[in-house]
Parts: structure tokens; sequence; C-alpha cells
């Protein structure tokens, strides 16, 4: 269908963006690459009065290297980031997930702080932000606030993000030496949403353990975190008994939505087995990095 | 309702329109620009047909509005046969017998102009990856996917 009639305003500030937000509340939708929003438009599914455009916003993209933070601009699409050296550097699970996300043509125009603010619990990128404790920050006329992903994702499309801010930057730790990443999932057709993702990362110190991150996609109205798996890997030597318990624990953590996609039984099943090839694939990326960086100091 | 004027690069020529706001650019090429090579299908971004060209990276101008695409430089099919003869792409296609209805067409010309632009060497799997977001409901895709690889050995002997 033809998009609904609306108002259209392109601010050149985050302030003159936070200002709009101000005076139309939820009235006005943000829009960044449009992947998501205009559909839901198409749909009638969104019927906003007002479309903030920030993608003429300065400042609002890009990529820097801040402590141990690589602060992502919320409007950095997501080709960009994907073509980043300094992304599959950092951010090794960041580079892991974005292939997947669509198509060629929709990385090309969406935006990392575009998904996020979305929030489909099927997207790959909140399940990265969960597993990695990334930090949102977001922007009001009044005041600037970074929050964590943990408390970012509320419910299903539904963040934080108050209707007067907007989002501003994304930071994602930087992975520390000895780490491996891999984002596996099960989708009908490559580039669908994922009936069951997974971010999965392990760090090695020694062989032996010392962090873990595991997140889903699709299995609830948010993505959602396997703490128990993560406790039980933690300070273990990676081994395939030890993936196939972490397996179970995750798995029994969840109580997946059935659809026409999968059953909740089946989409537990699922998200086993991806635990399972997902902490071998970290696991072995893991250990090719220590010896790369070996390799390089000798 | 908002209007604007908008100046966009299409083709190589400059074109400026008044338009709405909600207007996407699929609309604004076929219907204020009278260019209906671009194909409207499912207008919500699935189906990849009305994929084209905007500053050298292949979008979908159905979930793109003509007030966005202001200063850009934006490529339609018909930019790739400007004096009514088939570039190569669509001459290996067509040797090829790469399609049969035609209405995805558009679509799958510009998304492999786009990538055989930027992968030059690209080999079958990457051109199948390529190709993954536009369907076709006649061929099965294998002679699409004849037709671009065709293409690419074809560039690779020029």
């Amino acid at each position: 269908m033809k998009l609904p009639s609306v108002e259209y305003e392109a601010p050149g500030t985050v302030a003159e963006a936070a200002g709009l937000l101000a005076e139309h509340q939820d009235e006005a939708s943000v829009l960044a690459g449009g992947q998501s929003l205009i559909p839901l438009l198409a749909l009638r599914l969104a019927r906003p009065a007002l479309l903030i455009d920030v993608n003429g916003v300065a400042g609002l993209s890009g990529m820097s290297r801040v402590n141990g933070w690589l602060a992502v601009g919320a409007t950095t699409r997501e080709y960009q980031a994907e073509e980043s050296d300094e992304v599959a550097r950092s951010v090794p699970l960041l580079a892991a997930a974005l292939p997947l996300i669509g198509h060629e043509a929709i990385r090309n125009r969406g935006t990392i702080g575009g998904s996020l603010a979305h929030a489909d619990p099927a997207a790959e990128l909140p399940a990265v932000a969960l597993a990695l404790d990334a930090e949102l920050v977001v922007r009001s006329t009044s005041e600037t606030r970074a929050v964590t992903a943990a408390d970012w994702f509320q419910g299903y499309l539904a963040t934080a993000r108050r209707p007067d801010e907007i989002l501003t930057e994304v930071r994602f730790p930087v992975a520390p030496p000895g780490t491996g990443a891999a984002f596996h999932e099960v989708a009908r057709r490559h580039g669908d949403f994922a009936i069951v993702g997974l971010a999965a990362q392990l760090t090695l110190k020694d062989d032996v353990i010392s962090d873990a991150r595991l997140a889903f996609s699709g299995v609830a109205d948010v993505p959602a975190r396997a703490r128990d798996a993560e406790d039980l890997l933690k300070g273990q030597r990676p081994s395939q008994e030890l993936f196939e318990e972490a397996a179970r624990l995750a798995a029994a953590s969840l109580d997946p939505p059935a659809d026409l996609h999968g059953s909740s039984e089946y989409r537990k099943r699922v998200a086993a087995a991806l635990v399972r090839r997902g902490l071998r694939a970290a696991a072995d990326n893991a250990k090719q990095n220590a010896q790369e960086n070996a390799e390089e100091r000798q | 309702m908002t209007m604007a004027d908008v100046t966009v690069t299409v083709n190589g020529e400059t074109r400026t329109r008044s338009v709405e706001a909600r207007r996407t650019l699929a609309d604004f090429l076929r219907d204020d620009l009278d260019l209906t090579g671009t194909h409207v299908g499912c207008e919500h971004g699935v189906c990849g047909a009305c994929t084209v060209i905007v500053d050298g990276r292949a979008v979908r101008s159905c979930l793109m509005l003509a007030v966005q695409a202001a200063g850009r430089e934006v490529t339609t099919v018909e930019g790739l046969a400007p004096d009514g003869a088939l570039g190569p792409l669509q001459q290996a296609m067509a040797d090829s017998h790469s399609f049969q209805c035609g209405f995805c067409t558009p679509g799958f010309v510009m998304q492999a102009t786009a990538f055989l632009g930027a992968h030059p060497d690209a080999g079958e799997r990457e051109i199948r990856e390529a190709l993954s977001g536009n369907i076709c409901r006649c061929t099965g895709y294998q002679s699409i996917i004849d037709g671009v690889l065709l293409a690419a050995r074809r560039g690779r002997q020029a």
C-alpha cells in the first residue's frame, strides 16, 4: 500500500531533533534507515503525524574507539559497520551478526541505531547488544543518559527510550584478547528473520573460559540472555560435554512462543543445537585469534 | 500536507519535482518521472523488484522516500541502456534466457549491476547470496544465476 499522509521534518542537529521530539512526543516517529519503519507505514501499522528524518543530523554517523568501548553513531549504516576493520577487530560478535541482517540492499540503508530502537526481538542486533552489555545513549532537550542493553529492551518493539528522546550512539565493549564470537541462526530462507538466533562469545585465558556470553533472538518478546549457561561455562575448559550441558541449561531456561514457523518445543530444540554449534565456533574462533596474536608478537 | 521540491540526478539527468513527503522513491520514479522500468511489487521491502542504485549502492526504492533522494545520484534500469542497446549484463542475461514474465527483471538487473560493479570476480556462491533478497516466481533462479555468471565471465575476458 501507499504510505499514509504524514508531515516531514529533516533536522540538521541532535538539538533540533530533540526539540521536535519534545514538541511532538509519541505523535512523531524517528526515521533512520527506514527498513522497518517504512514497511510499518505501508501496512498502516504505524500512523505517526510527523516523521523526523535523522539521516541528515550532523555527528550521528561514524565509529570511534573511546577507552574500552567502540562508539557507533546511531545512523551508521549496517554496511558501513560490516565493512569496517575496526568493528571486525574490536567487536567480533557484531561483525559476525551484521552479514545475517536482511539482504545487501537492506544493509545499505538500515542503521545500527535504527535496529536497536525498533527492538524487534527476532532481529540480530538486539541479541548482540544484550550479550555484550552494550550501552545506548539517548538525548532529550534537557538530559543525556546511557541505558544498558539489559534495561533497554522492555517488550515487543518497546524500549526504554522516552518519547522525547533520540538515540544518538551505541557503545559496544571492545573484546578482550583471546575472544572468539559467532552468530548462528536457523531461518526458513537466508535473510529472513530467524526462527531462533544465537549470539555467542567466549574469552579464553590459558585455555580456560574467563568470560562467556550467550543471547538468543526469536525466543521471547525481547532478546534473551542465557545466564545459567554462561555461569556454567566460566572457569571451565572448553569441551564437547561442557557445551552439551550449556545447551541443555540454556534451552531449559526458555519458554518460547509458538507460531506458524515452529512450535515452542521446536524452538527449544533449535536453541540447544545453536548453543552447541555457536560455542564450538566461538571457541575455535578464540583459539585462532590467540594463535594469530601470538604469531604477531613473535 | 507537506510538499517539498526535490532535485535528484536520475541516470545522469537532473530532475526536479514537487512531491509529498510520503512519496516513495519508487513512485517518484514511476509516476513523477515516467520511468516505469522500475517495478513495484510488494511495496514493503520484501520482493526486491523496485531495486535501484543510489550513490553506487543497491537500495529498495519502495523503502526510501523521494525527499531522501534529494541531491543524490540514482540509476534505474533505463540508465543501463541509454542509447537503446542492451548493456553487457542485460545482454548476458538475455543470452542465458534468464527471465520469463519479466516482472522481477529490473530489480535483479539493478542488484546484479551493483554487485558485479563491486565484486567483478564473484563466483556462484557470492552471486546467489547477493541476489537472495530478490524474488522471482517463474524461473527457479538457475537461469538468472547463469546470466550473471556469464556477464562476470565476459567482463573478466574483456
